[in-house]
């Protein structure tokens, strides 16, 4: 197996053993040398990863791809207090076929650890941890977050294909961390039409 | 050659070579097998918990039978990840760039106690840290990611760990001051430059892990000990508490300079040593020093790359950190084009012919280069999943999956640690003086170790991307694991067969040689292999000069870090420590 690199061109100016260097006899005193085929894949080397970075700006700023950000901070301690959603989290909806959901995280499970939504609904996420960081991967989708106590995290995602999507608990919370996981069940019935 | 030419007399009145003599050699060795032996000891540990970790994720639990030494699934994976990628690489590259430094400027250290004071530092840290580990105590991974709250020792022997690293780069930067002034005029050897550039890399990267363990961690894990208290009743009224985004903003600061801090040891190796291995030359050595610098530049600007799921931090800043990390990727390009050119030079001096048939005139036949070159091939598949990483949206898919200890088990695991046991199969008996037991034993264990992360990573990448096993549990008992995750596990479990076939051979090698009788003493000593440059001459004065690489490095600290770092401390929350959690 060889390495997926470019290859140099053998048989070029650069014969084994050759070491002549080429015509530059008085090299200037600032500048180095940069063989040609050196020199064009420094130009490829560039240009990917132009085009990569370019791909994520668009992703992020085009495509509105979202990766958690601010939104706000909390008290730990004060996770049950009344008025704080996260005493009684769990689904609400807000219109027909748009939900939030607040999901409380502690060792070693998630408060609600089962989540009902029709297909085709678009599901805010609110999660924190009274303890411990935790982290939640909605399975098959984009919902990737760490949660940490004193920090809100949110995402958004639509589900339009029924099914049962496990989370899971996927930072190191404890001796019973690989235990810590609920499912999110998107049912077959169709959101009423707008 | 020029760059390594001793100026003749009298080019500058009063400042003559300080040459290397015998007692020269004699301490930097000394200096350097300690180092390395501590290393290798904690590799023998970390790397057999790593095959019961391997084990226990297809469903064969034997932790019961380290009962009582190893407790857990959770208190070996911390080890696992304290003694591998913490002790045994800082261990090897101090003793490795005390050697690289002193031999590569032909000079003794100029002050040998300050090399010892930090291997005394660094074996203390480690001797302290080791109580808590095997305690039980500290079962907090080597993230240590608070609200979680370990034994105060724990952290006290990090620190120390870390300041002994520090103590060693200032021996190094001593030596390397005495050696410019008695050497006016010349550029610094590349070898030499390489190990000082990461050694000052490190020095900046660190602040941020000690910043989080002194103001952070370590107070309230020491208002937390009945021990301390009971000393210093005083220290139960200090304030406790922490602010875990802070702490890992702090930690990532650190974080991912500390890979490069892995890897640049490696690239030194590949550049300057290896093509002398295989009777190449090195291709542009002006563009190595230049990667060098570039490294020095780039590595500590890139942390939020590791928090892209994290709550807390504007996607502004996220966005930013992702323009330096894939700039970052640019030197390791650069890297794969020179070395691999470097290499064909060697082949084709040896008769290679072809556009890629000269690859098999490569020195295969010695296990101190194939190590290396295996290395460097799992690296490009690792580099190739570290850039998925470092990809703002991708990363969404395989944050925090098995995906992530696939990835770093071909960076940290293969082209780092394989380059490392290549780079032992000369120094070994270089400071022994005995022939290396056994040569073919040596080629095994290289090869056994390419096939086994070759199946190991691969299984735990495809793991995660399909599945989104994640990463850090004990999967072998997880509700949700699934039956389709079977494959890619038993592809694991072959491949850890492998790797603990390695692991026994290497540790085979390595006492073989340091144990075996008189009888195997070298004719001839080993040298350390140094790369000709392909075309000598000059180096221009900015590639060895420090100021502007220093001070650019720092403005694009401050400039990536400054503001997000103020308004983190600014806004910071004491949050209380949890009760233990293991």
């Amino acid at each position: 197996m060889s390495e997926p690199r470019q290859e140099p061109v053998p048989g070029t100016h650069h014969e084994p053993g050759g070491d002549a260097p080429p015509a530059s006899d008085a090299p200037p005193q600032e500048t180095i040398h940069v063989d040609r085929f050196e020199a064009a894949w420094m130009r490829i080397a560039a240009a990917v990863l132009a085009i990569f970075f370019i791909s994520i700006l668009v992703s992020a700023f085009a495509s509105g791809f979202q990766v958690p950000g601010v939104y706000q901070r909390i008290d730990p301690t004060k996770l049950y207090e009344p008025g704080s959603p996260f005493a009684d989290p769990g689904l609400r909806e807000l219109a027909p076929g748009k939900y939030e959901a607040y999901i409380r995280a502690q060792i070693w499970s998630f408060t609600p650890n089962e989540i009902r939504i029709p297909a085709g609904s678009e599901v805010t996420f609110y999660t924190t941890s009274q303890d411990v960081q935790h982290g939640i991967k909605i399975q098959g989708t984009n919902i990737n977050m760490m949660i940490l106590p004193g920090q809100v995290s949110t995402l958004k995602a639509k589900f339009d294909t029924p099914g049962t999507y496990d989370f899971v608990c996927h930072e190191y919370c404890g001796q019973l961390h690989h235990t810590m996981y609920g499912q999110l069940i998107v049912e077959a019935e169709q959101v009423a039409a707008q | 050659m020029s760059v390594q030419t001793l100026p003749s007399a009298g080019l500058a009145e009063g400042s003559r070579p300080v040459l290397l003599t015998d007692s020269g050699h004699k301490t930097v060795n000394r200096l350097t097998g300690l180092n390395i032996g501590v290393g290798i000891g904690a590799l023998t540990i970390g790397l057999w918990l790593g095959v019961l970790q391997g084990l226990e994720h297809a469903g064969l639990n034997w932790y019961s039978y380290l009962a009582p030494g190893i407790k857990t699934y959770y208190q070996g994976l911390t080890i696992h990840g304290v003694l591998n990628a913490l002790t045994w690489t800082t261990f090897f590259i101090c003793g490795f760039f005390t050697y690289v430094v002193a031999n590569s400027l032909k000079r003794p250290l100029r002050f040998p106690w300050i090399n010892i004071l930090a291997f005394v530092l660094m074996a203390a840290g480690l001797l302290l840290a080791a109580y808590p580990l095997f305690a039980n105590l500290a079962t907090v991974l080597y993230t240590f990611y608070p609200p979680m709250l370990a034994d105060w020792t724990f952290y006290l022997g990090l620190v120390l760990l870390v300041v002994g690293s520090w103590v060693s780069g200032y021996g190094m930067y001593f030596t390397y001051g005495a050696w410019r002034k008695e050497n006016p005029g010349t550029t610094t050897p590349f070898l030499a430059l390489g190990a000082l550039i990461t050694m000052v890399m490190w020095q900046i990267a660190t602040l941020g892990v000690a910043a989080e363990i002194l103001f952070l961690i370590l107070p309230s894990a020491m208002a937390n000990s009945a021990f301390l208290v009971g000393l210093f009743p005083a220290i139960a009224n200090w304030n406790t508490g922490s602010d875990p985004l802070l702490a890992r903003s702090l930690f990532w600061f650190f974080g991912h300079p500390l890979v490069y801090f892995w890897l640049l040891p490696a690239y030194l190796s590949w550049y300057g040593m290896m093509p002398a291995q295989t009777g190449g030359k090195m291709f542009s050595e002006n563009l190595a020093r230049l990667v060098f610098w570039l490294f020095l530049l780039l590595s500590v600007p890139v942390g939020f790359h590791h928090q892209y799921a994290d709550p807390g931090i504007p996607q502004a800043w996220k966005i930013l950190h992702a323009t330096w990390t894939m700039s970052l990727a640019f030197p390791s390009l650069l890297t794969a084009f020179t070395v691999i050119a470097s290499l064909e030079l060697g082949a084709r001096a040896r008769g290679g012919k072809g556009y890629l048939r000269w690859i098999f005139r490569l020195n295969w036949g010695d296990p101190s280069y194939a190590a290396q070159n295996f290395a460097m091939i799992l690296f490009a598949f690792g580099g190739i999943s570290g850039i998925t990483n470092a990809s703002y949206n991708m990363n969404m898919v395989v944050h925090n999956t098995t995906w992530l200890p696939g990835h770093f088990h071909l960076t940290v695991g293969s082209a780092t640690t394989l380059t490392f046991f290549g780079i032992l199969y000369w120094l070994l008996p270089k400071l022994t003086g005995k022939k290396l037991f056994t040569k073919t034993l040596a080629l095994a264990q290289a090869w056994t170790w390419f096939l086994g992360m070759l199946l190991f990573a691969n299984g735990y990448h495809l793991l995660g991307l399909h599945h989104g096993a994640p990463r850090r549990s004990m999967l072998g008992d997880a509700p949700y694991r699934a039956v389709e995750w079977t494959p890619y596990l038993i592809e694991t479990v072959v491949g850890v067969t492998f790797l603990f076939i390695s692991a026994t051979l290497f540790f085979i090698v390595v006492f073989g040689t340091v144990l075996s009788p008189r009888s195997r003493r070298l004719a001839q000593p080993v040298e350390m292999p140094v790369a000709e440059p392909l075309h000598p001459g000059p180096t221009p004065k900015w590639l060895d000069t420090w100021t502007p690489w220093l001070a650019g490095a720092i403005a694009l600290i401050l400039l990536s870090y400054g503001p997000i770092l103020y308004q983190l401390v600014r806004d910071m929350q004491w949050i209380p420590f949890a009760p233990r959690v293991w």
